[in-house]
C-alpha cells in the first residue's frame, strides 16, 4: 500500500510536447510510472516518446482510463488546465507550475473539491511512490521503498528528508510535496490523513515553513487524529518579518506565521521537532526506535 | 508588488469610490501648482513610501499656506522616511500627495485580504479606525467583523449591508458603505490584489464615508495579466540587491550577518540559514539560484552576495535533484575565478554524481572547503567567517 498512486496508476501529462512536460515525462518512464499518454492542444494523434497525444483531457480520459494527470504548462493557463482535468474526470492532479496567480487557485480549489478531485501543487515536486510511480520532478534515485511517509511544503528539503530516510534503510511510503504557494491544493492535513490510514506507512516526516498557519492547523489534527509518530521541521526561524521568502507563501506578515510558533503548537500536540535539518533521520530513529 | 497611496487612490476613483481631490508631486513646485489646481485654504500633504506609521514620523501634515507645503516638500523629497514599519535607513521619498482637508467625525477601518485558511477572500471591518488592524485583532478580536467572498458568486450587496449595520451606521452610510464594499471587491478580483486595506475609512463632519488612506499589494504572480499596472512599480522603495537579483530571476532577502548563502531551493535556502544559525553563525542573506543553477546564474548570484561588505564567507548549498552536481561544480569554479572571491567558501554538493563535483572542487586549486555533510558545512563556514 501507499497514498495517493501505486504501480498501476495511469497518468497523463498535460503539456505533453512542451520541454519541461517532455523532460519530465522520460524519467518519470525510465522510473516505471504509468505513464499513457499526454495532452497538447492541436497535436492530438501525434505520437511523442511512443505515447499518444490528444488534443482534450477529455479525449484521453475516453481511450486511456487516466485516473491521474501531471500539468507542466505555463502559469497563466493553469486555471484552464486544472478545471479541463477536473471537468474531463480525473481524481488526481498534481500541478507542478510555479506562479499561478492566487485568485485562480481560489476558483480552481472550490471546483475541483466539488467534482471530487485531489489537487496536489502548484508549486511543487509531485508526488512519489518509491519503486512504483514517480508523478512530478523529483530526482528518482534518492528515494527507497520503505515505511515513512513525507509530506512537505518545499522542494528541496523534501530531497534532505528522503535522503536522511534512505540513508537510515527506512525508506518512504510515500512523499508528496504540498507546494510553497499560500493556496495549496491540499494540505497538510488532507495528506497526514491518509498517511495515518496507510497501512505501509508508520511514521510520518512533515517539513513545513513560515507563512500562514497551516502548521498550526495540522498540529491541532495530529493531537486529536493521527497516531502514528510524526518528525517535524521548520523552516525559516532566521527569516525576517514582511519579506516574502522565495516561496509565494512563505511570509511572516503581522507578526503571524513565525517558525518558533509552528515549533510550538507542533511540540504541544507531541510531535517530534527538529532544528537543525541535518536531523530529521535521526529525530525519527529516536521517537521509532528503528 | 505594493503601491503608493496616491496610486491606491487613483484606482479607487476609477471604480468610483469617494476619495479626496489630490495630485501627486514629484518637486516642491509643483506640490504648489498642486495647491493651487485643487483650490480650497486648507491641504493635507503626504510623503509616499511604502510603509504605515508615516504620520507619527511626521511624513504628513495639514497646511494652510503654500510657503508651508513648500517647506515640507523640501524637507522631504529626496531624503527618507524612517517609521517603525521601515529599516533605519527609512524609505526614499519621491512625491508627495497634496490633498483637499476632510473634517473627520469618525474613523473606521476596512480591508481585505486571502486567507489562507478558509481559501476566500475576507473583508474585515472595524469601528477602531487609525490604529493598526494587527493591534485590534489581538486586543479585541471581537471588534473585526468579516464577511467571506464565495470565489464562485462573488461579493452580494447583502455582505455589504450586514457589515453597515454591525459597524453602526445609520441612513446614508448603509448604502455608501455597500458601495465601497462591492467596489472593492470588484476591485480586489479585477486587479488580482493580495492586500487591501483602508485605514481609515473616516465618517465627515457631515456625516458621509470617505476613503482617506489606501494600501495596497498585488499578486506578483498576476502581474502578467495586468500591463497597466506596470507604472506603479517603484523601483526605489526596494532593495537595490534584491532588484538585481530579480533581474536575474534570482530570489535574494538581504540580512544582516557575515555568512552569504548560496542554495537552490526557497525552502533549503531557509534551512541553510537556520543550520548556519544553530552553529554560532549569522546568516547575510537569503539567496535561491532556482532549479537551473547555471555558471551565469551561480556567477551573478555570487556577485550580488560579494557586494554585501559584511560577508566574511560563503556557504554554497546544493541539493542536485536532476541536475548534476559536477556541472554545478564546475559553474562554481568558473564564477569564483570571473567574479575573484576573496573570501573563503564552502561548498557542499549533495545528489546527483555530488562526488564527482567535490572531487571537481577539490582539485580547483582555488580557495573552496568541500563539505562531506550539511553539518560539517555549517560548522565549516562559521568557522572560516570567523577567521578560524
Amino acid at each position: 500500500m501507499s497514498i495517493l498512486i501505486n504501480k498501476d496508476t495511469k497518468v497523463i501529462c498535460q503539456g505533453f510536447t512542451g520541454s519541461q512536460g517532455t523532460m519530465h515525462s522520460e524519467q518519470a518512464l525510465e522510473y516505471g510510472t504509468k505513464l499513457v499518454g499526454g495532452v497538447t492542444p492541436g497535436k492530438g494523434g501525434q505520437i511523442h516518446l511512443g505515447l499518444p497525444v490528444f488534443n482534450t483531457v477529455a479525449d484521453a480520459v475516453a481511450q486511456t482510463g487516466a485516473e491521474a494527470s501531471v500539468i507542466y504548462v505555463p502559469a497563466p493557463f493553469c486555471k484552464d488546465s486544472i478545471l479541463e482535468a477536473a471537468n474531463a474526470g480525473i481524481k488526481l492532479i498534481v500541478c507542478i507550475t510555479e506562479g499561478i496567480p492566487t485568485l485562480d487557485m481560489l476558483e480552481c480549489k472550490v471546483k475541483c473539491d466539488d467534482l471530487g478531485a485531489v489537487l496536489i501543487g502548484p508549486n511543487c515536486p509531485g508526488v512519489i511512490t518509491p519503486g512504483e510511480s514517480k508523478i512530478g520532478i523529483m530526482p528518482g534515485h534518492i528515494h527507497l521503498p520503505g515505511k515513512v511517509g513525507v509530506v512537505s511544503r518545499s522542494g528541496t528539503l523534501t530531497y534532505e528528508a528522503v535522503k536522511q530516510t534512505t540513508d537510515f534503510g527506512f525508506g518512504q511510503s510515500t512523499c508528496v510535496g504540498i507546494g510553497g504557494d499560500p493556496i495549496p491544493g491540499s494540505s497538510f492535513i488532507d495528506i497526514l490523513a491518509l498517511f495515518e490510514k496507510d497501512p505501509q506507512t508508520e511514521a510520518i516526516v512533515m517539513i513545513g515553513e513560515i507563512g500562514g498557519t497551516a502548521e498550526e492547523e495540522a498540529a491541532a489534527y495530529i493531537k486529536a487524529n493521527v497516531t502514528k509518530p510524526v518528525v517535524s521541521y521548520i523552516a525559516g526561524v532566521t527569516a525576517p518579518a514582511g519579506k516574502r521568502m522565495g516561496h509565494a507563501g512563505a511570509i511572516i506578515s503581522g507578526g503571524k506565521g513565525t517558525a518558533d510558533e509552528k515549533f510550538a503548537a507542533l511540540e504541544d500536540a507531541g510531535v517530534k521537532t527538529v532544528r537543525s535539518l541535518a536531523e530529521i533521520g535521526n529525530g525519527l530513529k529516536e521517537i521509532t526506535g528503528w | 508588488m505594493n503601491l503608493h497611496e496616491y496610486q491606491g487612490k487613483q484606482l479607487f476613483a476609477e471604480y468610483g469610490l469617494p476619495v479626496s481631490k489630490g495630485i501627486a508631486a514629484a518637486t516642491a513646485e509643483e506640490a504648489v501648482a498642486a495647491a493651487d489646481k485643487i483650490g480650497g485654504d486648507k491641504w493635507v500633504v503626504k510623503a509616499q513610501v511604502h510603509a504605515g506609521g508615516r504620520g507619527k514620523a511626521g511624513g504628513v501634515k495639514l497646511v494652510t499656506t503654500k510657503e508651508e507645503i513648500k517647506a515640507f516638500a523640501e524637507q522631504w523629497l529626496g531624503k527618507n522616511l524612517v517609521t517603525y514599519q521601515t529599516d533605519a535607513n527609512g524609505q526614499p521619498v519621491s512625491r508627495i500627495l497634496v490633498e483637499t482637508c476632510t473634517e473627520i467625525a469618525d474613523e473606521l477601518y476596512l480591508g481585505a485580504v486571502v486567507d489562507r485558511s478558509t481559501r476566500r477572500i475576507i473583508f474585515m471591518a472595524s469601528t477602531e479606525g487609525g490604529v493598526e488592524i494587527e493591534t485590534v485583532a489581538e486586543e479585541t478580536p471581537e471588534k473585526i467583523l468579516k464577511a467571506e467572498i464565495d470565489p464562485l458568486t462573488g461579493a452580494q450587496p447583502y455582505q455589504g449591508r450586514e457589515l453597515a449595520f454591525a459597524l453602526g451606521l445609520k441612513g446614508a452610510q448603509i448604502g455608501q458603505f455597500t458601495k465601497i464594499f462591492l467596489g472593492l471587491a470588484k476591485l480586489f478580483e479585477d486587479k488580482d490584489l493580495a492586500l487591501l486595506e483602508i485605514n481609515p475609512l473616516v465618517i465627515t463632519d457631515e456625516g458621509n464615508l470617505h476613503c482617506l488612506d489606501a494600501k495596497m499589494t498585488i499578486d506578483s504572480n498576476a502581474m502578467y495579466r495586468h500591463p497597466e499596472l506596470k507604472e506603479f512599480h517603484d523601483p526605489s522603495q526596494e532593495d537595490a540587491r534584491e532588484a538585481q537579483a530579480a533581474e536575474w530571476e534570482l530570489n535574494y532577502v538581504a540580512l544582516d550577518g557575515t555568512i552569504g548563502c548560496m542554495v537552490n531551493g526557497a525552502g533549503l535556502a531557509m534551512g541553510t540559514m537556520d543550520i548556519v544559525k544553530i552553529h554560532g553563525g549569522f546568516p547575510a542573506n537569503f539567496l535561491d539560484v532556482g532549479g537551473g543553477a547555471t555558471k551565469e546564474r551561480v556567477t551573478e548570484a555570487f556577485k550580488i552576495i560579494l557586494s554585501d561588505s559584511n560577508v566574511k564567507a560563503v556557504l554554497v548549498n546544493i541539493f542536485g535533484g536532476i541536475v548534476r552536481c559536477d556541472l554545478i561544480a564546475e559553474g562554481i569554479i568558473g564564477a569564483v575565478e570571473e567574479v575573484g572571491v576573496n573570501v573563503p567558501v564552502v561548498v557542499r554538493l549533495e545528489g546527483n554524481n555530488a562526488e564527482i563535483g567535490s572531487k571537481v572542487l577539490a582539485d580547483s586549486g582555488l580557495n573552496i572547503i568541500a563539505a562531506t555533510s550539511l553539518t560539517d558545512a555549517a560548522e565549516s563556514v562559521v568557522k572560516a567567517a570567523e577567521g578560524k
